[in-house]
């Protein structure tokens, strides 16, 4: 099998897996998620809490008062890793193209550079999130195989992608294939692995704001 | 001075077929400046090539045309002008070629057989053409099936060279479903060396820059993993593609008239398959070096490449899913709702049961029991 069988083999038949795979695995997680239901809550909210639920998911997303000062690894690192990757997935040309080809939705793209600048910055970011992780004792007990697996599903599709724009190191056919490859593997991931907080995350957030407003806490 | 001036001319060489012909030295030579420039030689090697090509025997050359269109044929001896390619391909001694050759019937057979009978271990076997093991009968020469020729006369030969994309990797008629049984040169000669010289055609000068290295130093060049000769197919179309700054920048053309397309940016977004293209368009060109594809304004199309009919819709950007469309979400979406359901279903009737299972604790299992 030479690198073009591959590419053909990455954008071709596993492409198609593994995005069956995941938007099959999304939508049962997703069903499972809300098919389990919660107990209606028959008690009276401690407070009047309206819109907790909706407070929560943006205020989730701001540090509290003197974290940042605490933990300015995990927000800023967080941050920009977590920009940088949607700036490449979602406003990339190519990526919209594809997006376009398959939904015929599309929107306008980000001049490559910025993408390219945003690509390196997130990179840059998951290796001091990791470093972060491993030197921090609590992170550090907190992780699992789970999590470095999804880093690394994470991290390969960024460093193949810049390095195939690039044409670095490998010839291109190959660190193409490779990128794909990469895509195919997180899109399998993805509803299977924490990776899924990409769908959860806020449904979970909401759920959270809610309940801790009707008992009456900060969330 | 005229070759034929020269006395070191020995009869039956290449040397001596230029000197009949009347080519100066100075023209050869020329010549042969291109040719050790096209096969990455150093350019102090051009006169001790023009040495060694002069005095050369003149090769004999069988060639075999199997599932093919003529389409190598054709791009191998058409020239506008009589060029110095045309030439030295006179000047080898082009044994068979049912396309070319004069002869036809029992008496081109029989040029076949004599050829490779006279030079048995010497003569260059040229083939252009998959072969097709389905069936014997799908092709076949005076009777004999391609592969029954193919053997024979792979036995004699001292070197092989598979022209065109067909012949050395399938090509169209290995293409799905592949209704011959379409094989390559090299998935059945496995004893002999083969150069492979894909293209769909190859670029005329390639194959002769091929021979004229075969003829020089009576060795194959330097090949690739895919048996390619490395100083032709060592880099892609795109490396040294003129609209190479534009894909840089990310100025692609969208359509084949739009602003962008007449202004020459890249045509990736158009299916262009220069970024995994091994070949030598681009520098050496076409028709004499007057344009190649790209230029033209069309992607190219990966012609020289392994299995490049099936490589993806021609039209689409290399980043481009295959085959992937919506349905297929949608069915996968549904499968997922399916799954869903039973999950749901599932955990419901474990949680019912855990209810149904339940029992209250009363007051008198409270009580404590006084010993
Ligand atoms: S036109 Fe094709 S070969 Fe030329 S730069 Fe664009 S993608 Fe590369």
């Amino acid at each position: 099998m030479n690198h073009l069988h591959l590419l053909t083999f990455a954008r071709g038949s596993a492409l198609n897996w593994a995005l069956m795979l995941c938007v099959a695995g999304i939508v049962l997680r997703l069903f499972e998620i809300f098919g389990l239901g919660r107990k209606t809550d028959l008690a009276k909210p401690r407070i009047n809490s309206p819109g907790s639920g909706w407070h929560t998911i943006f205020s989730r997303s701001l540090p509290p008062q003197g974290m940042l000062k605490r933990e300015p690894v995990t927000y800023i690192g967080g941050y920009v890793f977590h920009l940088g990757l949607l700036t490449a997935i979602l406003f990339f040309a190519p990526h919209i193209e594809l997006i376009r080809s398959m939904t015929r939705l599309g929107w306008p793209s980000l001049p490559s550079p910025l993408v390219d600048a945003s690509v390196v910055a997130s990179i840059i970011a998951l290796g001091v999130l990791l470093a972060h992780r491993l030197n921090n004792p609590v992170k550090r007990l907190l992780s699992g195989l789970c999590d470095y697996l999804a880093w690394t599903a994470t991290l390969l599709p960024l460093l193949t992608g810049y390095m195939a724009y690039h044409h670095l190191f490998i010839e291109y056919t190959l660190m193409l294939a490779l990128h794909i490859f990469s895509v195919d593997l997180l899109l399998v991931l993805l509803p299977f692995t924490k990776l899924f907080h990409t769908f959860s995350v806020f449904i979970s957030r909401w759920y959270n704001g809610d309940i801790f407003g009707r008992k009456g806490v900060a969330s | 001075m005229k070759l034929a001036e020269k006395p070191d001319i020995l009869p039956g060489t290449v040397g001596e077929g230029l000197a009949q012909r009347g080519i100066c030295r100075r023209e050869f030579l020329q010549f042969c400046t291109a040719l050790t420039a096209l096969l990455a030689l150093p350019p102090t090697m051009t006169v001790a090539m023009a040495e060694a090509i002069s005095k050369a025997r003149r090769q004999s050359v069988i060639w075999l045309s199997f599932q093919e269109c003529t389409g190598c044929t054709e791009s191998i001896t058409r020239s506008h002008t009589p060029t110095l390619e045309n030439l030295i391909f006179d000047l080898i001694s082009l044994d068979y070629h049912h396309t070319l050759q004069a002869a036809s019937g029992e008496a081109a057979e029989h040029a076949r057989e004599l050829a490779m009978k006279d030079n048995f271990g010497k003569y260059l076997l040229i083939v252009d053409g998959a072969i097709p093991m389905g069936n014997p009968g799908f092709s076949t020469i005076a009777g004999i099936s391609n592969y029954d020729m193919l053997m024979e006369a792979a036995k004699g030969a001292a070197a092989i060279v598979a022209v065109g994309t067909c012949a050395t990797f399938g090509g169209i008629p290995k293409a799905d479903p592949n209704p011959t049984g379409a094989v390559a040169v090299s998935d059945i000669i496995k004893d002999k060396p083969i150069i492979n010289v894909p293209g769909c055609p190859p670029i005329p000068v390639v194959m002769t820059g091929v021979l004229a290295h075969f003829l020089t130093f009576g060795s194959i060049p330097e090949l690739d993993s895919l048996g390619r000769p490395k100083s032709f197919y060592g880099e892609t179309i795109h490396d040294h593609c003129y609209r190479r700054p534009f894909y840089d920048q990310g100025k692609f053309a969208q359509t084949f008239d739009d602003d962008a397309a007449r202004q020459g940016w890249c045509l990736f977004k158009l299916g262009c398959k220069g970024p995994v293209t091994y070949n030598v368009c681009a520098t050496t060109k076409w028709n004499d070096g007057t344009s190649f594809p790209i230029q033209s304004g069309h992607g190219c199309i990966g012609c020289s490449e392994p299995n490049f009919w099936d490589a993806g819709p021609l039209y689409e950007a290399l980043s481009m899913p295959i085959s992937a469309t919506a349905s297929m979400l949608g069915t996968a979406a549904a499968v997922g709702t399916a799954a869903g359901a039973a999950i749901t279903w599932h955990n419901r009737s474990t949680k019912a049961a855990a209810k149904a299972a339940h029992e209250k604790v009363t007051v008198q299992e409270l009580i404590r029991e006084d010993k």
